[in-house]
């Protein structure tokens, strides 16, 4: 079996938006990721149940509904309860409501527990240099 | 005339029936009780001289059977995940024709090592963890089995990357490595696994239950009966060379204990505007209701419908009707013959295929989200299924069969429930599924066209 590194990816919620999750499934995959891509309306026990089969490495939630904060409470502690303890959680999208300050929305969701909460219009580059170094992926 | 016997070992009645391979018909069918504590073919003689009476001397050039006699095939399986591969599992001894006795998920503790060895299954799956996903808890489920007393062998059906390893670990039992259930995330993979699961049925398990006996008068394919039925309704819905299938269906077999429910059809999402959620499920489904059926189960179908369903369909009191029940339940060999209880049968009967086929079917959900109304659907989307195939004693002896069929249709009150919104219905009168389902090996269009032929049309429903 390959020693690649597992990600769970998907958009979470009452969300979409497919087009956006397919890209970045490419991209991962391209940049040397084991990638399960859950696709839209994923809830917090699809993604958790889908890393304790696969033993994923990093759960990368997308959303671009507005609705990401709401959706993701509690996820951190889903994982810790599902025995997943300490895996690497990110979030990226349009993950809250108008025009806030970014320094305080990224404050908040690693209060939730995530690792990394990326703006929006952030490019899937930005996020596989995050993971790699998270993962301690050699170049 | 090319006479070929088939016969069914039932846990209660040998079935036996007789067809004329050349012209392609049934020459009669026969039952008597299974002698399986004793010779298993005294039974059979019994019932070969009951057909005997019907048909006149025939001479067969092959036999063949299939049995749920001695429990039938017993199974118990253990995934990771409920939904996922302890799902998966689950699909993969139900599709092999197996009766379920308990799937477990995630670790096995000291408890379920007692249960299983009390439960002495026939067949162990252990499964568990995608290709390259999660192998502690396989491991540690097989260093659990190591440890469980019993001589039953071990189908390892789980993560590859741990498979020899499991194998390693179970070396003090007989193990059999198989694909991997479940290698993707949600990418179902069960068909390896049954046929494994057969051929240990017949190796093993036919001579452990005293079939083999049988099996020197037999030319082949022991399978067990409701593996038999799977591929009477794939044939029936698919057709073979040379003859048309009937086109996807439900087929509902209501017993005494159990109700059990196949369905041919793909049901996956109709339009754009669904999201499919969880594990994708088999073309070749079947569900087995183990607490819905007419005798031993008949509590199960009150408390899943409520005794008022039971008296509304019946007419009866609800007082009555739950002096009736208790008597069935404490009588299991009671006949319908009286109107009182023929009535209730039927309550009975339409609530078990209403109750079994609605578990079956998939449902779909309403989610109001930014880009206006889109549905989520689970499990198989059978709407569009128009033939239904129902058989089992409750149903193949009443006249009310249609009536009682018709309870596997939607419900127009509930249509969140994916169920076939117009269908046809036939009923199997001479109870020749499971013999078809054995012939369709070796000779798939004569038993395709004696299906067609003898089951008869009770007109449609909607």
């Amino acid at each position: 079996m390959s020693n690649k590194k597992k990600l769970v990816i998907g958009v979470i919620g009452a969300d979409v938006h497919a087009v956006g999750i397919q890209i970045l499934y490419h991209a991962f995959q391209d940049a040397g990721f084991d990638v399960t891509n859950l696709g839209v309306m994923v809830s917090q026990e699809e993604y958790i149940a889908a890393a304790i089969e696969t033993n994923a490495d990093a759960i990368v939630v997308s959303s671009l509904y507005g609705q990401g904060e709401l959706d993701c409470r509690g996820m951190r502690e889903k994982c810790d309860e599902a025995g997943l303890k300490g895996i690497l959680l990110y979030v990226g999208g349009n993950i809250v409501i108008g025009k806030q300050d970014f320094a305080d929305v990224e404050k908040r969701f690693k209060a939730m527990g995530f690792d990394r909460a990326f703006p929006p219009g952030t490019l899937p580059e930005t996020t596989i240099k995050a993971l790699k170094e998270d993962l301690k992926v050699e170049d | 005339m090319k006479p070929v016997l088939l016969i069914d070992f039932g846990s209660t009645y040998t079935k036996v029936t007789a067809v004329d391979a050349d012209a392609g018909e049934l020459l009669g069918t026969a039952a008597a009780y299974t002698t399986v504590q004793t010779d298993i073919n005294d039974g059979l003689e019994n019932a070969l001289a009951l057909l005997r009476e019907k048909t006149g001397p025939l001479e067969f050039c092959e036999r063949y059977a299939c049995s749920s006699a001695a429990g039938g095939l017993r199974m118990m399986a253990c995934g990771l995940v409920p939904e996922l591969t302890a799902a998966a599992a689950r699909q993969a001894s139900l599709g092999a024709g197996a009766k379920v006795i308990k799937v477990y998920s995630f670790q096995l503790n000291e408890d379920d090592a007692e249960e299983i060895a009390a439960q002495k299954p026939d067949i162990f799956l252990l499964a568990g963890g995608t290709d390259g996903g999660n192998t502690e808890v396989i491991l540690h489920n097989a260093r659990v089995l190591a440890g469980v007393g019993g001589e039953f062998p071990v189908i390892i059906a789980g993560n590859r990357t741990a498979a020899r390893q499991c194998q390693r670990i179970l070396e003090n039992r007989q193990t059999f490595v198989c694909e991997n259930v479940m290698p993707r995330f949600g990418t179902l993979n069960i068909e390896p696994t049954q046929a494994r699961i057969r051929e240990v049925f017949l190796d093993r398990i036919v001579k452990a239950k005293g079939l083999s006996r049988a099996s020197e008068l037999i030319s082949g394919i022991m399978m067990p009966t409701p593996s038999a039925m799977m591929e009477a309704m794939q044939l029936l819905a698919e057709g073979c060379e040379g003859e048309k299938g009937i086109g996807d269906l439900v087929a509902v077999d209501v017993g005494g204990a159990t109700t059990d429910v196949y369905s041919i059809a793909d049901g996956m999402p109709r339009g754009m505007q669904t999201v499919y959620k969880g594990l994708p499920e088999p073309y070749v489904k079947r569900t087995v209701e183990g607490d819905i059926g007419m005798r031993y189960s008949i509590h199960g179908i009150v408390q899943a419908a409520g005794l008022a369903r039971v008296s509304q369909l019946s007419g009866l009191s609800e007082q009555r009707a739950a002096e009736l029940v208790d008597r069935l339940a404490q009588f299991t060999d009671t006949l319908p013959d009286t109107d009182e209880l023929a009535r209730l049968d039927f309550a009975l009967a339409s609530l078990a295929v209403e109750t079994a086929v609605t578990r079956h079917a998939g449902v779909m959900e309403e989610a109001y989200t930014m880009m206006g109304l889109t549905y989520v659907q689970t499990g198989k989307d059978l709407r569009d299924v128009r033939q239904i195939v129902v058989t089992g004693g409750s149903l193949i002896h009443t006249p009310r069969a249609k009536e009682i069929a018709a309870h596997a249709m939607q419900n127009p009150q509930k249509p969140m429930n994916l169920l076939p919104q117009k269908a046809k219905i036939r009923v199997d009168r001479r109870y020749i599924l499971a013999a078809m389902g054995l012939l369709s090996r070796t000779a798939p269009q004569t038993a395709l066209r004696i299906m067609k032929k003898e089951l008869t049309s009770d007109g449609s429903a909607e």
